[in-house]
């Protein structure tokens, strides 16, 4: 309360101080109101993924997550890149490989796992251990996710970099998209998370 | 809650995480208000994930969860009602 307020004698209020707080409640009440509206309004909750990895375990946690989210009601925005991208390549998305070097839960000796085809066999076992235990195929889990109507964005500096074409993404995968598009979309979102 | 009160079923046997949780938002999306939807699934983390899905779910009620065994199988039912 403004210092300025009239004292009035015995404490009481004056017909005019009392339509001067009735007006100052319906300024509050009206401002309130505006935004309790704008807050319903706004958009629903939002997560953002920026994808860098193209290995076939790490392609999962981003989709899966994602199309989650997705069924959670939330607004899904996947922006990948380098090697983020081969997850959003058509051909390339069959066919993720899986270093059998450097990971010490490999039942196998980085000396034998750096022989020649050993990444394309750990691959090859561990994309048998995904269909064997029900486990969605990467193809699968994009067209869930874009069906979910999550964004799968591809980052357009390495597409670039790497030599891609537009046209080698699955239909729907959005180009042309920069770091300030993925950066406004994190700043807006409830979630955001780099993988 | 048994079956004779679910009005649509949907079977994700043999399904893993996430299409469980996935496919029930699908078919929960194309339910009308009052009905309960049947949810049978051999994914045991379904009854972690789908009452959370529930849970976050405006409208979604989950009225029931129950863990059965077919043919040696270990499956798991849930129930969902859409508010009226």
């Amino acid at each position: 309360m403004s210092a300025d307020t009239p004292a009035s004698s015995g404490g009481e209020l004056s017909p005019d101080d009392v339509d001067d707080l009735r007006a100052q409640v319906e300024a509050l009440e009206t401002e309130v109101a505006d935004l309790r509206s704008e807050v319903e309004a706004g958009s629903a909750d939002e997560m953002v993924i920026v994808a860098t990895k193209g290995t076939l375990d790490m392609a999962y946690p981003p989709l899966i997550l994602a199309s989650t989210a997705a069924a959670f009601g939330y607004d899904v925005t996947i922006f990948h890149t380098f090697w983020g991208l081969e997850v959003l390549h058509e051909e390339n998305s069959k066919n993720l490989g899986l270093s059998a070097v450097g990971n010490p839960n490999m039942p196998l000796p980085n000396a034998v796992a750096a022989l020649p085809g050993m990444d394309r066999l750990t691959a090859r076992m561990m994309r048998n251990r995904i269909a064997d235990n029900d486990v969605a195929s990467v193809e699968e889990l994009i067209e869930t996710a874009l069906a979910s109507g999550v964004e799968l964005q591809a980052c357009q500096m390495t597409i670039d970099l790497l030599g891609y074409d537009e046209d080698d993404f699955y239909d729907g995968v959005t180009t042309g998209v920069g770091a300030a598009s993925a950066f406004q979309e994190m700043a807006d979102a409830d979630v955001q998370l780099l993988v | 809650m048994s079956m004779e009160t679910a009005t649509e079923t949907l079977d994700v046997k043999g399904r893993n995480c996430p299409m469980p949780v996935i496919e029930t938002k699908g078919a929960f999306d194309d339910l009308t208000a009052g009905d309960v939807l049947e949810v049978v699934s051999t994914d045991s983390g379904s009854m972690s994930d789908i009452n959370g899905w529930a849970e976050a779910t405006e409208g979604a009620e989950l009225v029931d969860q129950e863990e059965t065994t077919e043919d040696g199988t270990a499956v798991y039912k849930h129930y969902v009602r859409k508010a009226e």
